[in-house]
Formats: structure tokens, sequence, C-alpha cells
């Protein structure tokens, strides 16, 4: 659920990235000469002892588990006793061959190139209604961020509820007399993959809006002022000043969505399961992975596919970074953070 | 010249009711669903069968006293509340400690350290799923509230450090430097002036925690198989499936289950987009 959610702000991290290959090594280098003492045994104490336990969890728990998914990701693995049966690059072959993963990927990118396409004009819309002064804002602040806030299981259930045949829509449609535009909204394989970008669209918006909200707090407001006194209609201000201002925000949004499309997983599975996700045309790779992983027993194998979608999401984000987020090193707006 | 100006006032001017309009409808698109939920869990069985869309025409209590009045529910929120409250703590806890080292301390390798934990964002739970469950279960933790709680609060560190950092190296060397002359050692600094000065920023990752926790549903789908254990969502879940036929119990349940932690991000949602703020511009 989270799978968007927690991973916030993530774009920061690559471009202090590049810094810190770039002149951010050099840079941290001059500090240490200044110093010519060094740091003390205590200062290193004390090093370890803050950043030690974060690290430990850190490291054991999110890097760990890739190298072990490397490990087993070459053995046909039942998951229990020692993985014997080595077979080399096999699960691998399979995965890129198997029709069902293709589908799977396919159904990824659908979603991660419509998501950007849908959420983020109407996120920014949303951000520069809500950032103006006016009645009851906070209240509807608040109210836009719901969905973001409900668990994906609650969303799926409802969601499912409302679109199945006998459901609210049809029922809604049948009542003001336009029953002939009744749908299956979840089994017909043409329209359930725009069901649950509806759905994803109505769960996510509020988090794009969140940071959007937080990206036009830090322009400051005299720019506006002095352009709307010489003259400049509230939308030349907007698309002129606020929209460019707001680049860096947008540029880290998107790369968080990029990557929350291509986990995508929970709703999918709440709402489809692992059998109707395939046939509705709604698969995504991290739900094949748990359909031909774990509940097949077959751990090898979806550790295999654990791989396959690290190193795609590792493609993705350097490739984002590298012709994307470096705009923002650049730029004047970004302070160098370390 | 002049006109046109007028003009553009006028339009500004008379946007407004538009606004309020696009605004209304936000509104209701955000909110008819959580409404269908909310409702019918007032309704009937049949009422929903047969008319799917509409409100409810008598209003029925009983699914919610119900759900109340069960002993599986309030475990589960137990459940739910345990985990989401330890990991909280802990995710401040250690996010502050190591954000405080990235920001005010400086040693080689501190570029790298920072990398390192960002680079934890490009990779959600869903991916590292299987291999985590394979070591869950070598640490003898399946099944236990602790099998969550540990993965979580890793799971969150990327965000909490990068929100963090910012808002510690915003404090100013000279309160350091000041401090330092009165006597106060850098942990005693950190006790007394970094970790009051960085409210704003630790409640921000707190709610973020605590609502990703709540409503975590991958983890415990793999770890948490024995019905004792279960946090809400999975247990939303398997309330759906065991009493399919009852949807207006099945949604007063799920009434309930979203309540605290819509409650818990009302309280606090001005606050999300301060502490945002210092991350997102950079």
């Amino acid at each position: 659920m989270t799978s968007i959610s927690e991973n916030l702000r993530a774009a920061q991290g690559p471009r202090v990235d590049l810094e810190a290959g770039g002149a951010g090594a050099a840079a941290s280098v001059p500090p240490r000469r200044r110093r010519p003492k060094g740091i003390g045994w205590r200062m290193r104490l004390e090093i370890v002892a803050l950043a030690g336990p974060a690290l430990i969890v850190f490291l054991v728990f999110v890097i760990l588990p890739v190298l072990l998914a490397a490990y087993y990701g070459f053995f046909s693995w039942a998951g229990y006793g020692p993985a014997t049966d080595f077979v080399g690059l096999r699960n691998y072959i399979t995965i890129l061959q198997d029709s069902a993963f293709q589908e799977a990927l396919k159904h990824n990118v659908i979603i991660a190139v419509l998501s950007l396409v849908i959420q983020g004009p109407l996120a920014i819309g949303l951000a520069l209604l809500l950032n103006r002064k006016m009645r009851g804002q906070s209240a509807l602040r608040v109210l836009i961020f719901v969905p973001y806030v409900i668990s994906e299981v609650v969303v799926g259930l409802g969601w499912s509820l409302m679109l199945q045949s006998g459901g609210a829509v049809n029922g809604l449609l049948e009542k003001i007399g336009l029953g002939s535009l009744q749908q299956d909204w979840l089994s017909d394989p043409n329209i359930a993959i725009w069901s649950l970008l509806l759905i994803i669209t109505w769960k996510y918006i509020g988090f794009a809006v969140i940071l959007f909200l937080a990206g036009l707090q830090g322009i400051p407001e005299e720019l506006s002022e002095a352009a709307s006194i010489d003259g400049a209609s509230y939308w030349q201000v907007q698309r002129t000043i606020v929209l460019p201002l707001l680049g860096p925000t947008i540029r880290i949004w998107a790369f968080l969505s990029i990557i929350g499309s291509f986990q995508l997983f929970d709703l999918v599975y709440i709402i489809w399961g692992q059998y109707v996700a395939s046939t509705a045309g709604t698969s995504t790779m991290a739900t094949y992975m748990v359909a031909n992983g774990r509940n097949a027993g077959s751990y090898g194998y979806g550790n295999a596919v654990a791989v396959v979608m690290f190193v795609i999401s590792l493609v993705i984000a350097l490739l984002y970074q590298r012709f994307l987020l470096r705009r923002d090193t650049d730029g004047a707006i970004s302070g160098s953070k370390i | 010249m002049s006109t046109a100006t007028i003009e553009r006032r006028r339009k500004r001017h008379y946007s407004t009711p538009v606004i309020y309009f696009v605004a209304l409808v936000l509104v209701a698109l955000m909110l008819v669903p959580v409404a269908y939920i909310i409702l019918g869990g007032f309704r009937s069985n049949s009422e929903i069968t047969v008319d799917p869309a509409g409100l409810p025409s008598v209003w029925q209590v009983g699914n919610y006293f119900e759900v109340l009045a069960s002993g599986v529910f309030w475990r589960e929120v137990a459940n739910s509340t345990i985990a989401a409250v330890v990991t909280t703590f802990f995710v401040v806890a250690l996010g502050l400690m190591a954000s405080y080292v990235l920001a005010k301390y400086s040693f080689r390798g501190r570029g790298l350290m920072y990398s390192v934990f960002a680079a934890g964002l490009m990779f959600p739970m869903a991916v590292a799923i299987t291999p985590l469950y394979i070591l869950v279960r070598g640490l003898g933790l399946m099944n236990t509230l602790g099998g969550i709680i540990v993965p979580q609060v890793a799971f969150a560190l990327p965000v909490t450090i990068i929100i963090l950092v910012p808002f510690l190296q915003a404090i100013p060397r000279e309160l350091q430097e000041a401090a330092a002359i009165d006597g106060a050692s850098r942990i005693g600094f950190f006790w007394r002036m970094v970790i009051p000065l960085s409210k704003p920023g630790v409640i921000t990752v707190g709610i973020l925690a605590f609502i990703a926790s709540w409503n975590s549903y991958i983890l415990p789908l793999f770890i948490l198989n024995s019905e004792g254990s279960y946090t809400l969502p999975l247990g939303v879940q398997a309330f759906a499936s065991q009493y399919s036929v009852d949807t207006a119990k099945v949604l007063a349940f799920t009434s309930l289950s979203m309540i605290p932690a819509l409650v818990f991000f009302s309280l606090f949602e001005r606050r999300i987009v301060g502490g945002l703020t210092g991350a997102v511009k950079g």
C-alpha cells in the first residue's frame, strides 16, 4: 500500500548521489584538511552509536533481502531446507519467455505512463487551487487526502463492491436512465485496466497534491506579487513563474510515481486476486511474482522475479536520475545537501 | 492596456464562484466512495442488493454494534495499534539519530551513507517481499508483530532520513557553539536542542510511519498467517471473505477499521505539508 507512499521524496537521494560522486566527494575532503587533528575517537564513537542502529536495521532488512533474492534466484527451491537444486539462469529464461510475465510488464508500463499523464496535470491544478487563499481551504486539504490515508484493503473492498456488475455504479447508471452504459467494470479486459487507473488516481492523487503543496510553499510569494503588480494575470504568473519553480518537485513526484507503478501490488491483488488479474488484464509484475512464487511454492522462481523487478526499477531510476534529476543539481534551486 | 488590465481583474474576480464549484465537485468525488462504505454499513443486505446506489431507508446501527461487540475486531485493533506505535517510535528514534550524524558530523563516507539510505527509496517492499519473508522466517519471527515491525522500521528509514536531514541542517551552527560554550556536549546538545527544534519534521515522519504501518498489507500477508496475529487490513479481508454474503456487516467492519488513521491524519495534516517543505525544496 505504502508502496508509493513510503518512498516519498526518493529522488532527493539520487540527486545527492550525483553530488557525492562528483562535486560532493571533492567538497567533503577540504573540511577534513582544515581540521588537521582529524576526528577523535570520541566523535567516532558517537557516530557509530548514533548511526549504527539505523544502518544495521536498514542493511539487514532492505539490502540483504535483495542479495538473498539474487542468490536464491539461481535455484529451484520450494522454500524449505537448504537450496541445493542449482538451475543457473533457467528461472530467468522462463520468466522472460513467459507470456504472462510479458503481459504483466506491459500492464506496469501502461499504468506508469497513464498515471503520469492523468495524475500530473490534475494534481498540479488541484495544488494551485488549494494554494489560493479561500474559505474552507484547510478542510478541503484534509478531504482531498482522505483516500490516501485509507488502506488499500479498504479502498479495494469499497471500489470492488461499487464496480462489480451488480454494484453501486451500475445501479446509479440504471437509476438516472443510463442503463445502457452499464459495464462489467472489473472483469471486462477492455475496461478493467481503466477501472484500475481510476482507482489509482483516486487513491494517490492526494499524495501528489501534498508534495506539490509543499513545493509551492517553498516558492517565495514576492515573485508572484511582483509579477502581478507588473500586470501579469493569474495564469501568466502560474505558467511562467510558479510552474518552472515547481519543476524539481514535479520531477521528484514523477520519479516516485513511476517506481510505484512498477511495484504495484496491493490494489490489484486485493480487487482481482491472483487468478482474475491475468484474465482481466490487470496483472502486474508483483502479482505475477506472488502468484508464481509464494502461492505456487516456487520460492526460487519468486526470488528470480524479484530480481527482475529490482533490475528494471534500478535501470529506470538510473536513467531518470541521469537525464532528468540531474538538471536539478545544476539548477539554482537545489542547495547542496551533503 | 488599462482596459485590458481591468478586464483581467474582473475575470479573476468572477472566477471565484467557479473555483468553489470545482472544489465542491472535487470533494464529492473524493468522498463518495468513502461515504458509500460508511453508509452501506447502516443499510440492510436486501436493500444493498435491490438498490446498490441508494441511501439507507432505515438506519441500521446493528451492523456497527455487532462489529464493536466482537472480540476479533478489538484484537485486530490492538495488533494494528501495537505494530503502528512501536514502528513509529523506532522509526523516529533511529531516524533522528542517523539524521543527526548525517547533518552535523563531517567524516569520510558520510555522502556514501546518505546515498545508501536514499537508494532504499527506489525499492518499496513489494520487490523485497519474497526474500524478506525467508529472512523473517529464518529469524523465527513468523506470526509475531516483531516480524512486521522490524522490516517496517527498516523500510521507513529512507523517507525519514531524507525528511529529517534538512531540518537538522537548518539548526544554526552558532547555537551549537553557544551550547558548547555553556558546557553542553554534542550529545547533550542533541537531547536539549536538536530534538525540540526538529519537532515539525519529527511529527511529519511520525505520522507517515504510523499511517504506513496501519495500512500495511503485503508484509502482514506474508508474515502473519495465524488469525490471532492479524492486523486490521488482513482482518478486513478475512472478514470480507468469511461474511461475503453479509455485505452490510463487511462495510461496517471496513468503516470502523479506517477511523484511527483518518483521525490521526486530520489532526496533523497541516504539519505534514509544513514538514515536507524542507525535503521537497532541497
